[in-house]
């Protein structure tokens, strides 16, 4: 029996108890952070990188296809497995391996949480800067899968700046080494090629990541206004006035209710809208930005600022933001978070746009994200039990992903295309985009058994499910 | 299975309500001790939960494949303390055991253990003392040292065993009087496992009580708290003792209940759940309920004045999960430790990871309860504390054993202790 043999394969390589293949199991790695569903025929937990290039090696032998997974708390879907896939969670592989203080860098295996690497550098005065709202759980491989971003990315970039080398295993299992140690290496970049790559390309086994020393001082703002319209302006007018805060971070209306029904941090119930501004960096310059900041948002009509800079005060008034979306489970039962772009200008257009979008499919949207960068985040409530609500929530979700890229946006800030917005990819790219794209993953994973079936157009769309027949080598299909 | 059976499962089960809060965004993850030590999302909370709703849509049953899952959870309760959805997990997961429970009695042997603990002892208080009389009488005679040798199951279980001191500590009809005037009157938990296996720690209770100012009523009418009973699936039974104590405070006429122990102090503050549907007792429930305090909580609402009596005492706090997770209660303690005189707070790491107590689960899941005992030891000794204080008898003995396994000579101690210590004369009733 084939199924048998490969479970005895992988059992071989990882030890019996690290193959999870019974399907009462297997309900508990069918999902992630996000709508889509997908069952693997096993998981598997690698130890170390050899183990993954032989499960890797051992897939490619059989042309099964492999699905890497951190913690699984992605968005779009990138970790969700394939019909028949070899699921690969690398949650085994969590040290940190070395930390490099002089030279400001650390090397650490995939399946670290992101928070537990600025937590065991801080006494070095050093942390890690991309910080999604996830960090308490997710993973510094699926960050680099995904590119993630968070609060912070404002002034400090996403993941992609912040890694400097890769050891990955290709489809054939072999083991390879990007980028380098030191920046400044001679070639192409090809870092800069697979964060971001959504699995896609490889399996990343181990990451030297940059780490900055942290600020002498910070302030964090809360602005509360009274309609959405005046925060987004005040967004336009403060970036426009030259500062560079570290993050700008809105929440609507609806989603300070959720957050203060299912925590209640104190956040104004009444307010149409609040702005969380941080600011860093030699405490003059703190304190002198947080004093423009605060007349800036005044002048847009701000009717309370609250401030905080010692440590627990700021992770209060974070907690709210940094809960908020699970907080949404206080209001229903599921969310459709939508990822999209725009750019600072067309806040206020788009926000409007998300509101007829709300109104028009019946569905309550909260809105709540990084406004600073343009990153929207609409959240649309929905039950899936209901029948016929998914495709409905779907549609909406497109509707203002459209939007988005009408006036002049993207489809993803930082959490990936994966399956959920595959379909949307030709609103932005042309055949000859997504052309050049497949060639550069070919180049990586010919076979295309590599986290197959995201990123491209093509095959079934989401909310569907996978059927094998998405599971198509590239040379059979266009996208994959 | 029949549909009536299904049907009956169904009832017993986690409400929806509770259940579909859950959005699996996965933040539990990090806090959970069992996904921390095994890296399995089926060993997690979110995963958990998936199984449950799997269970709740009937794609699978509790089989002897999902079952384990639910029974390697410690009910710690981490998890929820960080839910930015609010679940109730540990509502969910009381109410999965109940299903479980009814669904897989498990073993005759298993069941009878159960059942004899559940229903013939932990509601008869005289029962568990003369229990506590043979248990003492066999830890004195030299067959307990012989036992403690052997190895294996056997041996570990002994090992585990607190050693009970000899007095043990009753409850009595007539209140303890403070010297002065009264400042409140309260009733105090004296529980099942406490007044035999820390009798002594119960009298620091009172001593420190009744020092500052409180009238202090242990009512004879009580019985253990049932939380127990709740965590294994008798819910039945819990809410048997749910309402014996409510009667037996509310009719001493108190202003406030106070409970050294951090598991029975969770399970009393949620009376009020466990008999929302008791139409005759839910009001005094909710009305018991409110009147519960932990210890801590409740002494820092006094004008504490402790005499300067050590110096040079370095001191490492264990959160309970009971009174750090379920009753979010981590500052009081830590408060009232500051407050000592010479007493230095050194925290460990992870100070609010559980030991491995809970309740049964270090008869019940050895391996795992001895894990994260292992590195709770390893985190006290890192710490170089003399003492360790906790505020829950679990966690006491679990440390205890923990420690004593490592060949320390670190003292645990119950914060009323170390407290009650501080005021030098620490011996007999006041």
């Amino acid at each position: 029996m084939k199924k048998k043999r490969l479970i005895e394969g992988l059992q071989r390589i990882v030890g019996k108890g690290y193959v999870i293949h019974h399907p009462d199991d297997l309900l508990a790695y069918e999902y992630d952070g996000s709508v889509d569903r997908g069952t693997a025929t096993a998981v598997v937990f690698p130890s170390s990188t050899v183990q993954v290039s032989q499960v890797v090696a051992l897939a490619h032998r059989e042309g099964i296809p492999v699905v890497p997974r951190g913690a699984g708390t992605g968005l779009s879907g990138g970790a969700i497995a394939a019909e028949g896939s070899i699921q690969i969670a690398l949650t085994r592989m969590r040290s940190i391996l070395e930390v490099d203080a002089a030279n400001r860098l650390a090397v650490v295996e995939p399946g670290l949480v992101n928070l537990d690497l600025s937590t065991s550098v801080a006494p070095q005065g050093l942390y890690y800067a991309p910080d999604p709202s996830s960090q308490g759980a997710c993973t510094i491989g699926g960050n680099v899968a995904e590119n993630s971003g968070g609060p912070h990315c404002l002034r400090y970039g996403v993941t992609t700046n912040h890694v400097l080398a890769l050891e990955v295993v290709l489809e054939d299992g072999s083991i390879v080494w990007i980028g380098d140690r030191y920046r400044g290496g001679p070639g192409y970049d090809l870092v800069g090629a697979f964060v971001g790559s959504e699995g896609m390309m490889g399996i990343v086994t181990k990451a030297v990541v940059r780490l900055l020393p942290r600020p002498e001082s910070v302030s964090t703002l809360m602005a509360v206004f009274p309609e959405m319209d005046q925060a987004s302006a005040a967004v336009s007018r403060v970036i426009g006035s030259g500062l560079l805060p570290t993050a700008m971070e809105m929440m609507d209306r609806l989603s300070i209710k959720a957050v203060e029904t299912a925590m209640g941090y104190g956040y104004p119930q009444n307010a149409g809208a609040v702005l969380l501004i941080e600011v860093d960096g030699i405490e003059e310059e703190v304190s002198e930005s947080a004093a423009s900041v605060k007349a800036l948002c005044r002048a847009e009509g701000a009717s309370e600022m609250r401030a905080a800079t010692e440590a627990s005060a700021r992770a209060r008034l974070w907690a709210g933001r940094k809960g908020a979306l699970g907080a949404l489970g206080a209001l229903a039962p599921n969310y459709y978070l939508v990822d999209g772009v725009v750019p600072r200008t067309q806040l206020l257009q788009v926000l409007r746009r998300v509101g007829e979008v709300s109104q028009g499919s019946g569905f309550p949207i909260a809105n709540v994200f990084h406004a600073g960068d343009g990153n929207l985040h609409p959240c649309i409530l929905f039950d899936e039990r209901q029948a016929g609500h998914t495709p409905r929530v779907l549609a909406a979700g497109g509707e203002i992903l459209k939007a988005c890229v009408e006036v002049g946006g993207a489809l993803t800030g930082e959490h990936g295309v994966g399956l959920e917005k595959k379909a949307y990819m030709p609103l932005l790219f042309t055949n000859a985009d997504l052309e050049a794209m497949l060639r550069l993953r070919r180049a990586f994973a010919p076979s295309g058994l590599m986290n197959p079936g995201k990123v491209f157009p093509g095959g079934p769309s989401c909310g569907e499910g996978f059927r094998p027949a998405s599971v198509v080598k590239a040379d059979q299909g266009m996208w994959v | 299975m029949t549909s009536k059976l299904k049907e009956a499962l169904q009832a017993l089960g986690p409400a929806d309500a509770d259940l579909y809060k859950c959005v699996h965004c996965g933040l539990c993850l990090s806090s959970c001790p069992t996904y921390l030590e095994t890296g399995l999302e089926t060993e997690s909370p979110r995963g958990r939960i998936a199984l449950m709703k799997a269970v709740r849509e009937g794609k699978v049953g509790f089989t002897e494949q999902v079952v384990p899952h639910m029974e390697l959870c410690l009910q710690c309760r981490a998890c929820e303390a960080v839910c930015p959805s609010g679940v109730p997990y540990g509502r969910l997961m009381e109410a999965t055991r109940a299903q479980i429970q009814q669904a897989h009695p498990g073993s005759l042997m298993r069941r009878l253990a159960l059942w004899v603990a559940f229903r013939s002892l932990l509601p008869h208080p005289r029962r568990l003392y003369r229990l506590g009389s043979l248990l003492r009488l066999y830890q004195r005679s030299p067959l307990f040292s012989l036992a403690r040798r052997i190895p294996g199951r056997l041996g570990q279980i002994q090992e585990q065993l607190p050693l009970v001191p000899k007095g043990f500590f009753r409850p009595r009809a007539e209140a303890f009087n403070p010297t002065g005037e009264v400042r409140a009157r309260v009733g105090l938990l004296s529980g099942c496992v406490m007044p035999i296996a820390q009798g002594p720690t119960m009298e620091a209770a009172v001593r420190l009580l009744v020092r500052n100012g409180c009238r202090v009523l242990v009512p004879p009418a009580q019985v253990c708290c049932g939380a127990l009973n709740l965590h294994g699936g008798d819910r039945e039974g819990a809410r048997r003792m749910a309402r014996r104590n409510i009667d037996a405070f509310l009719d001493a006429g108190v202003e406030a209940i106070v409970v050294a122990s951090a598991g029975c102090g969770s399970t009393m503050k949620e009376y009020r759940h466990l008999l929302e549907d008791d139409a005759e007792y839910q009001e005094r429930a909710w009305w018991f309920s409110e009147m519960v305090k932990d210890v801590s909580e409740f002494l820092t609402t006094l004008p504490l004045a402790l005499p300067d009596k050590r110096k040079g005492l370095r001191v490492t706090y264990q959160d309970a999960c009971h009174l750090a997770h379920a009753q979010r209660i981590t500052q009081q303690p830590r408060e009232l430790l500051r407050r000592i005189p010479g007493v230095e707070l050194v925290e460990m790491e992870d100070a609010s990871r559980c030991c491995g107590a809970a309740g049964l689960y270090t008869t019940l899941q050895p391996q795992m309860s001895r894990q994260l005992m292992e590195r709770k030891v390893e985190a006290v000794l890192k710490t170089g504390a003399d003492v360790v204080v906790s505020g829950n008898p679990g966690c006491i003995i679990q440390m205890q054993a923990g420690l004593r396994r490592a060949g320390s000579q670190v003292r645990v101690m119950h914060l009323v202790e170390l407290l009650d210590e501080a005021y030098g004369d620490s011996r007999g009733h006041p």
